[in-house]
């Protein structure tokens, strides 16, 4: 096994392409290093991505945020503006795991441990974040969504790095917010969650909205038809009912020992329903 | 195999060693630096007794790589007594008992040396909060709390 901390990503896209065993990527190591532990993965390359300059930092760009694949969720609850700009996503980034765990895990790592459950997933979907991928063709910028392709599997090729996730620039009274069931009041994971983030006009009309359920299905479900049964009204009872009805019946859960195939329907629509009430009010909706 | 080698600050001295690449900081910590302090409870994150600080940040040691603490600053248990002088948390853990086996008791030390940095007088909410990456299986908790609250007294008052 060998170990290297290349100073930049087209060396680090190089190393991964050549390499002729498994490789792995070691930004935050919280899950990594736990499978490595267990036996599951047994790299033959870990490329340590944290002294590739730029990685670590959150940087405020023209079109909104750029937060770099090495950034611990702790430093996302430690930048006011991010949070100002993205309650929601940082709420989600900071349920991942302990103060300990918090000091190390990044959500791009999330994003590509693949798990249906991964808490900063669905509000980074809701977001409409993009991942910025850099591979031995070049670099593509994608949908989140079109990461995790099934649980543990991406979509990334070999040799291919998330070098950052963007974050638009906020416009007027929008917000978002992130909820997830867990059986205790912290450190475990989700049994369904649920992120919205919505946009709305100087009424309280809602302009844009973007619904994403995780934990309930093989990857996290963005679901249109809840984003559009919210779109051109204000956020009243009938518009919370039908919400809640539409992410339930998207739900294709599984049954497991944290929770029910019914149970995670019905919660899906509640957290669903709660967090849309969050979103609204953070956008100034009365 | 001869290893990766690192040079790096623990607890304020540089120290050099040479790890496997695939060797996790608290293994060499405990077996070749002789820094016994912090524990090996789950080895994978979940328990919080091999906490040490790294540049700052409150982490697992058993989730760090020996590899990785090159060019950093590392914190642990044995760095919180100057000398005989015990740490306050360290003196106010002893007088409140709150430790019983003790396997746990670094690991919260460090957390809470770390939770006391960042906040010096943080609610019992906090405090708990901020432990809670921190499990103790013999006493309970709120000794470790109470014995928290009491060093953030004299601390403040220090």
């Amino acid at each position: 096994m060998r170990y290297i901390r290349p100073l930049s990503i087209e060396d680090a896209v190089g190393q991964l392409a050549k390499a002729v065993g498994p490789a792995a990527i070691l930004a935050g190591g919280s899950d990594l290093l736990v499978r490595m532990k267990g036996g599951f993965v047994e790299p033959d390359l870990i490329v340590d991505i944290k002294s590739i300059a730029g990685l670590s930092e959150i940087r405020e760009t023209a079109d909104g945020f750029s937060i770099g694949a090495a950034v611990p969720c702790a430093v996302l609850g430690e930048n006011k503006v991010l949070k100002q700009a993205w309650p929601g996503v940082v709420e989600a980034a900071k349920l991942i795991g302990s103060k300990q765990v918090q000091g190390r895990c990044t959500i791009t790592g999330n994003l590509c441990n693949a798990s249906p459950a991964a808490d900063s997933v669905p509000a980074l979907v809701a977001a409409g974040a993009k991942a910025v991928v850099v591979g031995p063709a070049g670099r593509r910028t994608i949908a989140v969504e079109a990461v995790p392709t099934a649980p543990g599997r991406t979509s990334l090729a070999k040799g291919e790095i998330i070098e950052a996730i963007l974050l638009d620039k906020r416009p007027p009274r929008a917000s978002d917010a992130y909820l997830r069931f867990i059986p205790r009041t912290e450190m475990d994971i989700a049994v369904v969650s649920a992120g919205v983030n919505l946009t709305l006009d100087e009424a309280g009309i809602i302009k844009a909205a973007r619904v994403a359920i995780g934990a309930a299905a093989p990857t996290v479900l963005l679901v249109a038809e809840a984003a559009e049964a919210l779109v051109g009204r204000k956020l009243d009872e009938a518009a919370l009912e039908r919400l809640a009805k539409i992410c339930s019946g998207a739900c294709r859960p599984i049954d497991d020992k944290r929770g029910t195939i019914e149970f995670r329907r019905k919660v899906a629509g509640v957290l669903a329903r709660r967090a849309a009430t969050t979103a609204y009010a953070r956008a100034g909706g009365k | 195999m001869a290893g990766i080698a690192v040079s790096t600050v623990i607890n304020g001295d540089a120290v050099e060693y040479l790890c496997q690449p695939d060797e996790p900081l608290l293994d060499v910590l405990r077996d070749r630096l002789g820094l016994t302090g912090a524990k090996e409870g789950c080895g994978t994150g979940d328990c919080g007794a091999c906490s040490i600080i790294l540049d700052d940040r409150l982490v697992c040691s058993c989730l760090v790589l020996g590899a990785e603490a090159e060019g950093r600053r590392i914190e642990t248990v044995e760095g919180m007594a100057q000398g005989e002088t015990l740490h306050p948390l360290q003196q106010k853990f002893l007088e409140h008992a709150a430790l019983q086996c003790g396997i746990c008791t670094p690991g919260f030390l460090i957390a809470a040396k770390d939770l006391l940095a960042k906040n010096p007088d943080p609610t019992e909410e906090e405090i708990r909060f901020g432990l809670a990456g921190n499990l103790c299986r013999c006493t309970g908790y709120d000794k470790i709390v109470r014995a928290v609250q009491d060093a953030a007294h004299v601390m403040k008052g220090a």
